[in-house]
């Protein structure tokens, strides 16, 4: 953990309380952003990626408990008033949501949910909060942007509709942008797009990025930092070229492996990981992983691993059975 | 949206041609023959029958329904025996004070009904939710002529302040006319809130629960504007619909209202004609009633076009 | 029509965690209580040691509480207990068989309009909709002053009025169960539609029926009173709370109890319907519960 982090979220756990049971789905989760970084989180669904960004920007559900410090430049984000927390949001900390069909108000305009913002935060008039709002909407890729100002959410297209998302969360400049999945629902052409545009106005405005994803393709190339989450744990973190050449965590290479690629042979058998992830209301005694693991040994079923940096400083894996091959995206 | 609007219209011919036949049946069908109560005492078997064929009332049923049915396309509802008003003279003396009482009444349930919905759903589940919530529920199983007599016994009993009974045009002396009508509507309003309360609160707490107002608050907006413009405006479809459908039941529907209370509006005008067999005005007013609530209805649907922008442009 | 979108609208409305129902609670058993006492007396009526109803006593009009009236008398001397008790069967005797008409018709009507849909639907739902554009009590009115004041009339025409929200009410629950995968899967193994109907989805539309019936207790019960306060309902001298609390209505000033005695009554007999049928509408359809 840097002492420059714009972000430190320390030991963080969530629970949710649940018919079924107390449920962890963030357990003891460290992490760290410095300015003008991005760090990649990626896992499945259901690993607690989601939970953990909702719980970074405070917006967990009310019957939730969080547990741990969240530091947002020296600021532990928990102990702030409602107040200096909403003083705080927009202009440090934004989002964009997964689904912008369903994060954008269906009943109120484009330039209503662009123009709200900055003039709450900003305290720009309408004009000038509107002249914004228009060129942010170009800055985004927009095309005619005037008009997209009383046009609907839902008459705007997928890609399009995100882009508003984005420009909604950029308006204020922020200083750390957390990208939720914010191309899943998208189709596969316009992702990259999406992507790229993120990717260019982080570097613009010297933003921090935690890009949540879980398709370990997407943070390859366009993250400093790499964090792999598996049942509400940080299992393997790295620096971006480091994880993908000399990844240590079995899940890692098997989130690798489960990527189609396009140079395999035609009706080559996916390697999908069998098995499913624990019920995160019955944690289980040693390593989350270990009934889905290849290469488990019985002090994994018996014993948690801790996240440990073992061999460099800035590579921490929580494994017993770590793999020893370098292994790239060519195995 | 114009396609919308042209299904709903067509769709009234249908309902309004069925409403006049049921109300044309009601009329007719019911026993007491009518040349005899008009005659009264004068009624001997010749006079009988010969105003019996002056009234056309020996036509057979569906000739008297077509002839009726053409009548009141032309905008002639017919005329009482018994006072010589027209149906529309009488419908129009009386409808200013339903329409004053169902408007007071609906904004009543709207003024308690609508801030109690909203503070509930910010914090759903909380005492205050409960506590609201549990009231509304009991209030609902309060008549309204329990509550009117409950209301009389308070205001105009025990405390002096209110009239019991009775009533003043508006344009004669507007305050003594909100005297009066300050009982009967606190009695229909205190019967629409409870409905109001939940629809709104219940369609609020689903709202606040979607994704776009957590994106509104993870903008910074305040909780106000997070309330009343992100969250109400997607809520109140249902609470139009049954605001609209709760209009126009108003309009006929006071009946005990304005019976407690000697309120000369529409509801106590049917009674009336009911009792003295007033079968001309009976028919009238209640086939105006019946088909105003069909338009009511009709108007609702179309006023979700301009709340939901979604099914302006057919994608709901 | 407005009304027809209400029926199938389906709201899912996710209860925040302290809402959800902790089985029954203790106000649904004193709900459960007082309608098993108000059915007992009802029922024993006439073997309990109460004077009668109808036994009018010009002397002791208005009579506060005494050994000989419990509760006193009324404005013609009559004991004020008893025309209570009383008063609670023919209540519940008009409040029980008017919706058994309305469950029944609008229960096969609702269930044969959802399942069959098409032309049968529309021209059912459509004729709802003309029914229900009229005001209930007119129509009531209108009915019993043609055809005589009696209890039959009065049970035949609540019952009517009540078609139309019970067919609402199975038709909604039909459409959200013919679209499930049993009902498909036994149309896929040639099951005839009797059969499909009788044994697949009327057990099922059951629970939300019998629910609303409750309900439908409650609203009869008023309709009743409202009928019988304005003197157009049970005859006289068959007492009922109604007319009960319009005769009281002439002694607010000296004697309110007259009014509020039969008030009570009646409002905790029609709250303690309204419980359990909304207790059990929870149960059933956890979406529409809203207690």
């Amino acid at each position: 953990m840097t002492v420059s982090a714009l972000l430190s979220v320390e030991d963080v756990a969530v629970d949710l309380p649940t018919p079924r049971g107390n449920l962890r789905a963030v357990d003891h989760v460290d992490l760290s952003v410095a300015a003008g970084q991005t760090l990649g989180i990626v896992g499945e669904s259901g690993c607690g990626k989601t939970m953990l960004s909702r719980a970074i920007l405070q917006l967990l559900p009310k019957q939730a408990r969080l547990a741990g410090r969240v530091l947002f430049d020296g600021q532990d984000l928990l102990r702030l008033s409602a107040r200096a927390l909403r003083k705080l949001r927009a202009r440090s900390l934004a989002v964009v949501f997964q689904d912008p069909m369903t994060s954008l108000n269906p009943v109120l305009t484009v330039g209503t949910q662009l123009m709200e913002t900055l003039r709450e935060h900003l305290a720009l008039d309408h004009s000038a909060a509107r002249a914004r709002s228009i060129a942010l909407l170009a800055e985004v890729g927009i095309p005619a942007p005037e008009q997209r100002l009383t046009q609907y959410p839902h008459e705007l297209s997928g890609g399009m509709r995100q882009r508003v998302a984005i420009a909604i969360a950029l308006s204020c400049e922020p200083r750390l942008l957390i990208a939720d999945e914010p191309t899943t629902a998208l189709d596969v052409t316009i992702q990259a797009q999406i992507l790229d545009l993120l990717a260019r106005e982080q570097r613009r405005r010297h933003m921090a990025m935690i890009l949540i994803t879980h398709d370990l393709g997407v943070v390859a190339g366009r993250t400093d930092e790499v964090a792999v989450m598996y049942a509400g744990r940080v299992v393997e973190r790295a620096p971006t070229p480091k994880l993908f050449k000399r990844m240590r965590m079995p899940y890692t290479q098997a989130l690798l492996a489960a990527i189609p690629r396009l140079d395999a042979p035609p009706h080559a058998p996916l390697p999908a990981i069998s098995g499913r992830p624990p019920d995160p209301t019955r944690p289980l005694e040693g390593c989350s992983f270990s009934p889905r693991c290849r290469h488990a040994g019985p002090r994994c079923h018996r014993e948690k691993p801790v996240l440990r940096d073992l061999e460099e400083a800035d590579h921490h894996y929580a494994c017993f059975n770590p793999l020893k091959i370098a292994a790239g995206l060519g195995s | 949206m114009l396609g919308f609007l042209a299904r709903r219209l067509l769709y009234l011919v249908p309902v309004l041609l069925a409403v006049s036949l049921l109300t044309f049946l009601i009329a007719s069908l019911l026993p007491g023959d009518l040349a005899y109560v008009i005659l009264g005492d004068q009624a001997t078997p010749e006079k009988v029958a010969a105003l019996r064929h002056d009234m056309g009332l020996d036509q057979p049923i569906w000739w008297r329904y077509l002839g009726w049915l053409g009548h009141v396309l032309e905008g002639d509802l017919g005329r009482s025996f018994r006072t010589g008003q027209t149906v529309l003279q009488a419908v129009s003396e009386r409808l200013p004070v339903s329409i004053e009482l169902m408007l007071l009444a609906e904004g009543i349930g709207l003024l308690v009904g609508v801030p109690l919905a909203i503070a509930c759903a910010a914090r759903a589940g909380g005492a205050f939710d409960r506590f609201v919530t549990g009231t509304a529920f009991g209030m609902l199983s309060v008549p309204t002529f329990l509550s009117a007599i409950l209301l009389i016994y308070l205001f105009a009993v025990e405390l002096h302040l209110l009239p019991a009974t009775g009533y003043v045009p508006l344009a004669e002396d507007p305050l003594a006319n909100l005297r009066f009508f300050v009982l009967p509507a606190l009695t229909l309003g205190l019967a629409e809130w409870p409905t109001i309360m939940r629809v709104l609160r219940s369609d609020m707490i689903a709202t606040l629960q979607e994704d776009y107002v957590a994106l509104a608050r993870a903008k910074g907006l305040t909780p106000w504007r997070i309330l009343f413009v992100h969250a109400l405006k997607p809520s109140s479809l249902t609470l139009v619909t049954v605001t609209g459908i709760n209009i126009g039941r108003l309009i006929g529907g006071a009946v005990i209202v304005e019976s407690i209370f000697a309120l000369p509006g529409i509801g106590r005008l049917i009674v009336g004609a009911i009792y003295t067999r007033d079968l001309v005005i009976l028919q009238g007013a209640v086939l105006l009633v019946a088909a105003g609530f069909v338009v009511v209805n009709v108007i609702v649907d179309m006023l979700y076009a301009v709340l939901d922008p979604r099914i302006r442009h057919g994608h709901a | 029509m407005a009304t027809l979108e209400l029926g199938i609208r389906d709201k899912v409305v996710v209860a925040p965690a302290r809402e959800r129902s902790r089985g029954l609670g203790l106000l649904f058993w004193a709900a459960i209580a007082w309608i098993v006492i108000i059915f007992a007396v009802a029922i024993l009526a006439d073997l309990l040691p109460l004077p009668s109803p109808t036994d009018m006593d010009m002397l002791e009009k208005r009579a506060a509480f005494s050994a000989a009236h419990w509760l006193g008398t009324d404005g013609l001397g009559r004991d004020e207990l008893a025309r209570l008790i009383f008063g609670a069967r023919s209540s519940l005797v008009v409040g029980l068989c008017a919706p058994v008409i309305g469950v029944v018709i609008g229960g096969a009507l609702g269930v044969l309009a959802g399942y069959f849909r098409g032309r049968f639907e529309t021209l059912v739902v459509g004729s709802q909709d003309v029914l229900l554009a009229f005001p209930p009590l007119i129509l009531a009115l209108a009915v019993t002053a043609y055809l005589g004041q009696s209890i039959f009339n009065l049970t035949l025409i609540l019952g009517v009025l009540g078609i139309p929200a019970f067919t609402r009410v199975a038709r909604a629950a039909t459409l959200a169960l013919s679209r499930r995968e049993f009902v498909i899967a036994a149309q896929a193994l040639g099951a005839t539609h009797a059969r499909i109907l009788l044994r697949e989805l009327l057990p099922n539309v059951l629970l939300p029926l019998t629910a609303f019936f409750l309900v439908g207790v409650a609203i009869t019960i008023v309709g009743e009173g409202a009928l019988s306060f304005l003197g157009l309902g049970v005859p006289p001298p068959e007492p009922s709370w109604g007319s009960m609390i319009g005769e009281g209505r002439e002694s607010l000033d000296i004697a309110p109890r007259l009014a509020f005695l039969p008030a009570i009554a009646m409002f905790l007999s029609v709250l303690s319907f309204n419980l359990v049928g909304d207790r059990l509408r929870a149960l059933t359809d956890p979406r529409q519960g809203t207690l």
